[in-house]
């Protein structure tokens, strides 16, 4: 594979995919890569999901002005994107007049940095609105401007509106190096071959310091600080919250918080280990009863039993402690995406204009007039009215097959997801862009029949179908000499 | 659409169809089964093991066997519909049920009564909780039947399997018939929680070793599953440390228990029992929402499908008595109460009117135990007792309450176990 381009973005997590989508506004000719089989597979896939208001980071980091703008970006993009966000606000509970103390500094902090509609709220007044809640609670600071979302729906979606917009996503395709002269990158050598490029952005999640070294910028480090969840059942609901409770933040951590997603499942979580390996997104015994234990702080009958599912997701923890963004002070032609640490799901849409506005300037590139807003439509069966199901079936009857009982998800969405923009390779593919598979029966029941569909559309055998990565294959032959792909 | 039955059964597994067959002998006459798969007999079909059928049509068969002779038993009966491929979205409580299909697309049906025969689902790992990644390789033991059994490939070739419920068992068998290579069956309890004839059909007539009293705490492999570590558990079941030990594995199938298939009974209101995970049901199977019956798996997991069929028959039967207003208004409501060393009884209550009628009570202990009997006791007296020469959680008690006995009740049943035969 040879290849040319004006960008290469490295790395298909939310950042790289919002920067590829913004690029698309102007006269670029840009390819993303990506290592593994499906975008939004490294940290994107495993985090709070939280589209912070932005109070926690102190007035004038690029974390604050990032966080704040995105939130703003995403507030106007929703419709547009068709994105699953629901602006549900947050809540930061106190227990005590010091935690009170810390609650008026966050509001503070949060007028300074220009956050929309602060308040302080009593403990009664939250317990009205979320009665589950501990009755330990002495009052809150209630942000309205903060919302849940579907992390990788997101970064699918701005990498929808990219392919639909002419850029290019290249899967499986692991950046190993690059050609240099001088101080600047020539090409960006791949497994899969190599790009010959002007320009390279830096979105390597927890590799970004890699990425960085390989170019010739050792300017930072990334280390990772692992982050544990549990997620509940949504027939548990009743027994939850509403919305989004922070406990109030220590110096480290913004602390274990409870929450129900944009699809009615509550979780809790994350605990904050650091840790060497940035590989290791293992659960641990001791992580789950940590997050268990401060969860019950909050809500004193968390329903243990209703637990479907745990997770772990990498803090890509940067050198510098604020995001690194760009240009590269060695490398004329990088820009650095780089210690995107929370809040960078709901700073990306930010920082990608701001890099775009940095390759607009250095590269004269004019405004693409064919760009077009939004991405292709979406039928999301289960939250349909009846006359408009009625409709989809008659149209196309895969609409009337239910492949995932748990959440409802037809035939025909599945099909639609494997071949939309940037389409669906993976069972967890499917998973992250229909929800097949991410009920209470986490895909007992589904995944067999999301691989068969997979291997027909896709025309490969069973046996290549894969989970999530390389090589995560999901069935083999019964012939006995063979095993995984052969 | 807008079409009107007598009843509509949701779920074309052995309950439903042995409830459509009692329906129909006892009168009803317009009868629609409603079932998801693509063809009917339910989770049966993937289990093509001997030993179904002993107790209800007197003969040892396969599962698709048991399937077959349910559904031969309704074939060509003309008040009795079957549509497959076909899922049901939604019942409400006036018995309107929401269902979809490819062919009839969104169907709105009204229904004199409905019998909920939905079967159970397998627990997947979340409910357990296991440290560790998650990588594929790991299925559920009965997704990894039906991929086996139905579709012809192989979960993978080296086995590790979680639980020793009966799909477990007969799973290590499946895999060691297809070439496999099962390398442990770990059971958390200090007891199987399958039926004895499996553990020695299944395990031990493979060398399969059992780990009783053992758990997994780490799964091994990122992308495929490696391995898993195995390590003893105490009589609290916490993990005895220093215990530990490494399997290798490419597949971990997990066997670690059923429960009822209860969405659409919650979406429609009904009541559901804390233990049993299913709906609360009388005598009769009906639920707490008048002419909602339901009869099977969908109740309490059952471990033998000739006792679901003999439950579903009872729904049946009442149902079709209820579309005919051939019920008569109950009396009394008497509660049902597991007393000591029992842990679940269906049903939970009784609706009786003047006279008796035989009630046939379905039991769970709460532990094994040898030498025991079966009490069933009423306002301070004993009304029969049964001896138990074993009883274990995984084996169904069922006993019979005469007709006279249940006839002069005034008070709560208490069923409990007596030490001593
Ligand atoms: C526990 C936790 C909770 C969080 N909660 C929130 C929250 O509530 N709200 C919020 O706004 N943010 C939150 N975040 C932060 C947010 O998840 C991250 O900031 C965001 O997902 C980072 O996106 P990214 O694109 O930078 O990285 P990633 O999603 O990790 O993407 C990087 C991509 O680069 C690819 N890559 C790496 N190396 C190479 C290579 N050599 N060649 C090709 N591709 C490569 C990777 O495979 C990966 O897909 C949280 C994070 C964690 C860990």
């Amino acid at each position: 594979m040879e290849r040319e381009a004006d960008v290469v973005v490295i790395g298909g997590g939310i950042a790289g995919a919002a920067i590829l989508s913004e690029l698309t506004k102007y006269q670029l000719k840009s390819i993303l890569v990506e290592k593994e089989p499906d975008i939004a597979s490294g940290t994107t896939k495993a985090n709070s999901a939280i589209l912070h208001a932005g109070f926690d980071a102190h007035e004038g980091t690029m974390k604050a002005k990032m966080n704040v703008e995105g939130n703003r970006i995403y507030h106007e993009r929703k419709e547009e994107l068709d994105l699953d966000i629901e602006w549900t606000g947050s809540f930061v509970a106190a227990t005590n007049d010091e935690e009170m103390d810390t609650i008026r500094e966050l509001l503070e902090r949060g007028n300074k940095n220009g956050v929309p509609g602060l308040a302080i709220w009593s403990g009664d007044k939250l317990r009205a609105q979320e009665p589950n809640l501990s009755q330990d609670i002495k009052g809150a600071l209630w942000a309205p401007s903060a919302g849940v979302c579907w992390p990788f729906g997101l970064a699918i979606a701005f990498a929808e509106n990219a392919v639909m917009n002419g850029a290019e996503i290249l899967r499986e395709c692991k950046v190993e190096g690059f050609e240099k002269k001088g101080n600047a990158i020539t090409a960006v050598k791949t497994d899969k071959g190599t790009i010959q490029t002007k320009y390279v952005v830096n979105a390597a999640g927890i590799h970004a310091d890699e990425i960085s070294a390989l170019a010739g910028d050792t300017s930072f480090t990334i280390h990772p600080r692992k982050g544990e969840y549990v997620l509940f059942d949504k027939a548990a609901r009743k027994d939850m919250v509403n919305g989004v409770i922070f406990p109030t933040p220590s110096k480290t951590s913004k602390g274990i918080l409870v929450c129900t997603t944009t699809h009615g499942n509550t979780f809790v979580g994350p605990n904050a280990q650091d840790q060497d390996d940035k590989e290791d997104t293992s659960v641990t015994v001791q992580g789950m009863n940590e997050i268990l234990q401060s969860a019950k702080k909050l809500l004193p009958n968390l329903p243990m039993g209703a637990a479907i599912t745990e997770f772990a997701g990498l803090r890509a923890v940067s050198s510098t402690g604020d995001f690194i963004l760009g240009k590269s002070e060695t490398v004329s032609n990088l820009l650095q995406a780089a210690g995107i640490q929370s809040p960078g799901l709901t700073s990306s849409p930010a920082i990608a204009a701001y890099l775009a506005g940095i390759l607009v300037q250095e590269t004269g590139a004019k405004k693409n007039e064919h760009y077009q807003k939004g991405r292709p439509v979406r039928h999301t069966f289960h939250t349909l009215s009846n006359e408009k199901r009625k409709q989809l079936v008659k149209e196309n009857n895969r609409y009337g097959r239910i492949i995932c009982r748990c959440e409802t998800v037809t035939e025909a969405e599945i099909v639609d997801a494997i071949h939309r923009p940037c389409g669906a390779r993976t069972v967890d593919g499917v998973k992250r862009r229909t929800r097949a598979g991410m009920g209470r029966c986490q895909g007992g029941f589904c995944g067999p029949r999301v691989t068969q569909i997979l291997a027909r559309e896709l025309d490969i055998p069973v046996t290549e179908v894969r989970k999530e990565m390389r090589e995560s294959y999901m069935f083999y032959n019964k012939d006995k000499t063979s095993g995984g792909k052969a | 659409m807008g079409e009107n039955y007598d009843i509509i059964i949701v779920g074309g597994g052995p309950a439903g169809l042995s409830a459509a067959y009692s329906a129909e002998k006892n009168g009803a006459e317009k009868i629609l089964i409603l079932e998801r798969d693509r063809e009917a007999g339910g989770i049966l079909q993937q289990c093509i093991h001997n030993g179904f059928g002993l107790h209800h049509f007197k003969q040892e068969l396969t599962g698709p066997g048991y399937a077959h002779r349910c559904y031969e038993s309704i074939k060509n009966k003309k008040s009795i519909e079957i549509l497959v491929d076909t899922m049901v979205l939604e019942i409400r409580p006036d018995k309107t049920v929401l269902a979809v299909n490819p062919e009839k697309g969104l169907m709105e049906l009204k229904a004199g009564t409905i019998i909920l025969t939905m079967g159970c689902r397998e627990r997947t790992r979340g409910a357990i909780r296991i440290p560790g990644y998650r990588p594929a390789g790991i299925y559920t033991a009965g997704a990894a039947q039906r991929m086996v059994n139905m579709e012809g490939y192989l979960p993978g070739k080296k086995i590790v399997i979680l639980g020793s419920g009966d799909i477990g068992l007969i799973m290590a068998r499946r895999m060691s018939l297809e070439g496999c290579k099962v390398q442990a069956v770990l059971e958390i309890c200090p007891f199987s929680n399958g039926l004895t004839r499996n553990i020695v059909q299944c395990l031990q007539d493979y060398d399969i070793p059992l780990y009783l009293s053992h758990t997994i705490t780490r799964i091994q492999g990122k992308d495929r599953i490696s391995g898993i570590t195995a390590a003893k558990v105490d009589e609290h079941m916490q993990v005895i440390a220093g215990s530990e030990f490494d399997i290798d594995c490419d597949t971990l199938l997990l066997s670690v228990g059923l429960i009822p298939e209860n969405e659409l009974s919650r979406g429609a209101g009904i009541a559901i029992h804390p233990l049993t995970n299913g709906p609360i049901v009388d005598q009769h199977r009906e639920t707490n929402l008048p002419g909602i019956f339901a009869a099977g798996n969908v109740v309490h997991v059952h471990d033998l499908v000739d006792f679901v069929s003999e439950e579903a028959e009872i729904a049946g039967k009442y149902a079709a008595l209820e579309v005919r207003k051939q019920t008569k208004e109950p009396l009394k409501d008497i509660e049902v109460v597991p007393a000591n060393g029992i842990r679940t009884c269906v049903p939970q209550h009784l609706r009786l009117g003047a006279e008796g009628e035989t009630v046939r009570l379905f039991m769970r202990v709460r532990q094994p135990m040898r030498k025991v009997k079966l009490e069933i006791r009423s306002g301070g007296k004993i009304l029969l007792t049964k001896p138990l020469p074993v009883a274990k959680p995984s084996e169904m008690i069922a006993v019979d309450l005469p007709a006279e006995k249940v006839a002069g009740l005034a008070e709560k049943l208490e069923v409990g176990i007596k030490e001593g035969a």
